[in-house]
């Protein structure tokens, strides 16, 4: 069994999951409807990014994806406090 | 081994499918963010799982290790702060319509 073709099939499989779940952020009637769909994106890329680097065997990936992880953790916290002034003035 | 792996990345993207398809398809803001935020938790550390046990004891496993921690702490606190907003806003909950 290779290991790359059961790893690239994972990788498209989570691309396709990823585009679906973008719809949401399209669609969604309220703004935190548009955030849930973001963050079950940045999840989704996160895995999409760890699978890239075990199968390139490249660790660069690896620091990509935890830079990505703690900047997809404060931009939602940023858009939260953001729409939560707006609201409030 | 790998076979293992493999099934923990077949768990991985079921899983993702399933969610997706629940933030999809909920009536709901707080049922589409139940189903966000279990599935989106369940998706990346079964991955990672399967990650670490293709790779083995590496530098590469352990900073796997690394991510899924900071991710297991930071997915709940995000579903929380959203749900929390939400709350806030006057979003009401939604019931079945049932006849009285």
């Amino acid at each position: 069994m290779d290991v790359k073709l059961i790893l690239d099939l994972a990788v498209y499989a989570l691309v396709g999951v990823t585009a679906l779940s973008t719809v949401r952020v399209a669609i969604g009637p309220t703004p935190e409807d548009r955030l849930i769909g973001l963050n079950l994106a940045a999840s989704q890329v996160l895995a999409i990014l760890v699978l890239l680097a075990v199968r390139q065997k490249q660790a660069v990936y690896l620091d990509v994806a935890l830079v990505y992880a703690i900047l997809g953790y404060v931009g939602i916290l940023a858009i939260a406090r953001h729409l939560e002034k707006e609201e409030g003035s | 081994m790998t076979w293992v792996a493999a099934g923990f990345l077949a768990l991985g993207v079921f899983f993702g499918v399933v969610g997706n398809f629940g933030v999809l398809r909920f009536p709901d803001l707080y049922t589409r963010l139940h189903a966000s935020a279990k599935c989106s938790t369940t998706t990346v550390v079964s991955i990672f799982i399967a990650c670490v046990l293709l790779e083995g004891f590496s530098a590469l496993s352990g900073r796997i290790v690394v991510i899924a921690l900071f991710f297991l702490l930071t997915g709940p606190v995000t579903a929380h702060i959203i749900g929390r907003r939400a709350w806030m806003r006057g979003v009401l909950p939604w019931r079945r319509r049932r006849a009285l």
